[in-house]
């Protein structure tokens, strides 16, 4: 297999493989979750406004109190990298090209160049937040082998469109075939890890904040 | 019933519901929980991050219900959770947790789990491996109806002092009062004088009101142990009592587990809803206050500062009104850093303080509630616990600080003039 079979393999078959496996991972791993129910809350509720599921979904997103002081790298960190795979991933022309002929969805892609920034922005806060994950004894102690390769999964994909954008290292064929390849690694590890979080993280959000606003309590 | 760590496993599987699934697949082991637990902050040990102290029944979710998990599971890949294993999460699960949720309230992906831990001490329980000091004040409550073995004639005795004290009725079992109240042992024994406020205060607002002598004691180890048939026995006991005499509303006492048993787990345990309103004192003290029922005269000049019971303000939402009710009688209020809703605790909550082998650990964990006190330097302190109270008058008097602690409703009280006219025209009880 040369270098442009190997390409069109990932383009073609290799995506389609990973696509559905995500989505049929996606559509089991909700199901298995959320199918398990629970139970009525008998107890009197107490209503305060602010307090419900949908508060809580958005409000999470903040830092509570006094926590982004005990935990700076964490947060700042975390938005960084969150927010720049958001704009790597929906903004980058290319990208958006391919989603539209996927799903016939398209919106106006960002300036190459904010996207080349956003991407080496985002690969440096993932190290950081690597570097925090070696060396902070909580995260160390917490970590598993889970932890250390879906760092890589997710890190991989930003670095690979990167080097190829950037026609480093490697022919631009092959980089990119390679980076398309790490994308649907990540699409096919992603529900079946704590990458999961994507989705039930709403869900969970979701439950605390319920669970919580049947008290009273905003949280 | 004896326990057995087939039973414990088979009740860990019982409890896992879809919340318990969402939390664990959404955690990203980024350890943002530590830093909320006070157990983490004072000794700096990873082992007591809050999401650490529910491995084991993590590990029973995913063995038991997800798709990868029974097949790693079928062929020998995962390792089961052992008795051993659970004896050593004992001193993690209840000596380092105090169910005071302030890892729920900072969990950035919105796992509850001071939810899961109160679900994954069933399973502790159901196994035998409780902690011996809560076990014995829950058979003691179930047995003789109080964990410190406060039996009626006790109580009568100090209605009886309160009663000659105070020139006060103490009423019980008076069918058809508008108020049942319901004490902590703690406020039999220790603090009498929590018995006298009620009164006075009832009295101020013309309100009806009774103790009852078949529920006169709230608190529920039951919970704290995470048994959930003995907390049923204990909650049944005050709702037939309040059931029989009729009443409109249960006051629980100033004891934040009491509360939560009753007010938020109650309902669930017996499975119906009450068929009376429960509330908490400072609850019911906040709504006299808006009635324009409580009337109190004079002030505080020292410097006070409030403690939040965690069951209070996190799990209980009550957070407003002691402030209101402090402000009525104290110059000199002060709010400590993080105090209301992220207050920190005592460090004696979810039967903590009852675990004997906890307590150096406790004592450590305390420098987080000490700092708060530094940084405003009170000459006294009030809370609405009496749990919380003795911990904190216990940990105090172990760093050699001289602040008194006090109870909000008794302070309140000790502000109402004496209503004699009333109280002749109007007998409580009768």
């Amino acid at each position: 297999m040369n270098e442009l079979q190997f390409l069109t393999w990932v383009r073609g078959t290799g995506l389609n493989i990973a696509v559905a496996i995500f989505l049929l991972g996606v559509t089991w791993r909700l199901f298995e979750i959320y199918s398990l129910g629970r139970k009525k809350d008998l107890s009197m509720p107490r209503h305060a406004s602010g307090a419900s599921g949908f508060h809580t979904v958005f409000r999470r997103s903040l830092a509570p109190p006094g926590m982004l002081k005990r935990s700076p790298v964490s947060y700042i960190g975390g938005y960084v990298f969150h927010i720049g795979l958001a704009v790597v991933v929906f903004g980058f022309a290319p990208h958006i090209l391919l989603i539209s002929n996927l799903t016939g969805l398209s919106w106006p892609g960002l300036p190459s160049q904010f996207i080349d920034l956003a991407a080496v922005v985002t690969m440096a806060a993932m190290l950081v937040m690597l570097f925090d994950r070696i060396s902070k004894p909580v995260k160390r102690f917490l970590s598993t082998f889970e932890d250390w390769f879906t760092w890589a999964l997710t890190f991989l994909p930003v670095l690979t469109g990167w080097m190829a954008v950037q026609h480093l290292l490697l022919p631009y064929t092959t980089m990119l075939a390679l980076h398309i390849l790490s994308v649907e690694i990540l699409l096919i590890v992603l529900p079946f890890t704590k990458l999961f979080h994507a989705f039930t993280l709403f869900g969970s959000r979701w439950y605390n904040g319920r669970v919580n606003a049947h008290k009273g309590v905003p949280v | 019933m004896s326990a057995t760590l087939e039973k414990g496993i088979r009740v860990l599987k019982e409890v896992i519901d879809a919340p318990i699934a969402s939390y664990f697949n959404s955690c990203v082991h980024c350890g943002l929980c530590a830093e909320a637990c006070l157990f983490y902050t004072e000794t700096g040990d990873p082992k007591y991050t809050p999401i650490h102290k529910l491995e084991p029944l993590r590990r029973i979710y995913e063995q038991e219900y997800t798709l990868l998990g029974r097949l790693k599971k079928m062929v020998g890949l995962s390792k089961a959770v052992t008795d051993d294993e659970l004896d050593q999460w004992q001193a993690l699960v209840y000596n380092s947790c105090t169910l005071c949720g302030r890892c729920s309230a900072v969990c950035p992906v919105g796992n509850d789990i001071v939810y899961m831990v109160r679900k994954f001490r069933e399973g502790m329980s159901a196994s035998g491996h409780a902690p011996a000091g809560i076990k014995d004040a829950v058979t003691r409550t179930v047995t003789v109806g109080s964990p410190m073995n406060v039996k009626l004639p006790a109580l009568r005795a100090q209605m009886k002092h309160v009663e000659e004290d105070y020139g006060i009725p103490i009423p019980l079992d008076v069918e058809g009062a508008e108020y049942m109240v319901v004490l902590s042992s703690m406020e039999i024994m220790n603090f009498p004088e929590y018995l006298a406020a009620v009164a006075k205060i009832m009295q101020q607002a013309g309100k009806t009101w009774t103790l009852c002598s078949t529920a006169f004691e709230a608190t529920n180890a039951g919970i704290q142990i995470g048994n959930s048939d003995l907390a049923k026995v204990i909650v049944l006991r005050i709702v037939e009592g309040a059931e029989t005499l009729k009443v409109k509303t249960v006051i629980s006492p100033e004891c934040g587990h009491a509360y939560t048993a009753l007010r938020w787990e109650g309902p669930n345990l017996i499975g119906r809803p009450f068929g009376f309103e429960v509330k908490h004192i400072i609850e019911v003290l906040g709504e006299f206050q808006a009635q324009r029922l409580l009337q109190t005269e004079g002030f505080e000049t020292d410097r006070l500062t409030f403690h939040d019971p965690c069951q209070l303000v996190r799990r209980g939402g009550v957070i407003q009104q002691p402030r209101t009710l402090m402000n009525m009688v104290a110059k000199n209020f002060v709010e400590m850093p993080d105090a209301g809703y992220m207050n920190w605790c005592c460090g004696g909550g979810g039967g903590a303080s009852a675990i004997e082998a906890g307590e150096d650990l406790r004592l450590e964990a305390f420098k987080k509630k000490k700092s708060q006190f530094d940084a405003v330097k009170p000459d006294r302190v009030v809370t609405a616990c009496a749990n919380c109270r003795i911990v904190l008058e216990e940990s105090l008097e172990h760093y050699k600080m001289d602040i008194p602690v006090i109870g909000l409703t008794e302070m309140i009280a000790d502000h109402i003039s004496e209503p004699v006219p009333q109280a002749a025209a109007k007998p409580e009880g009768a």
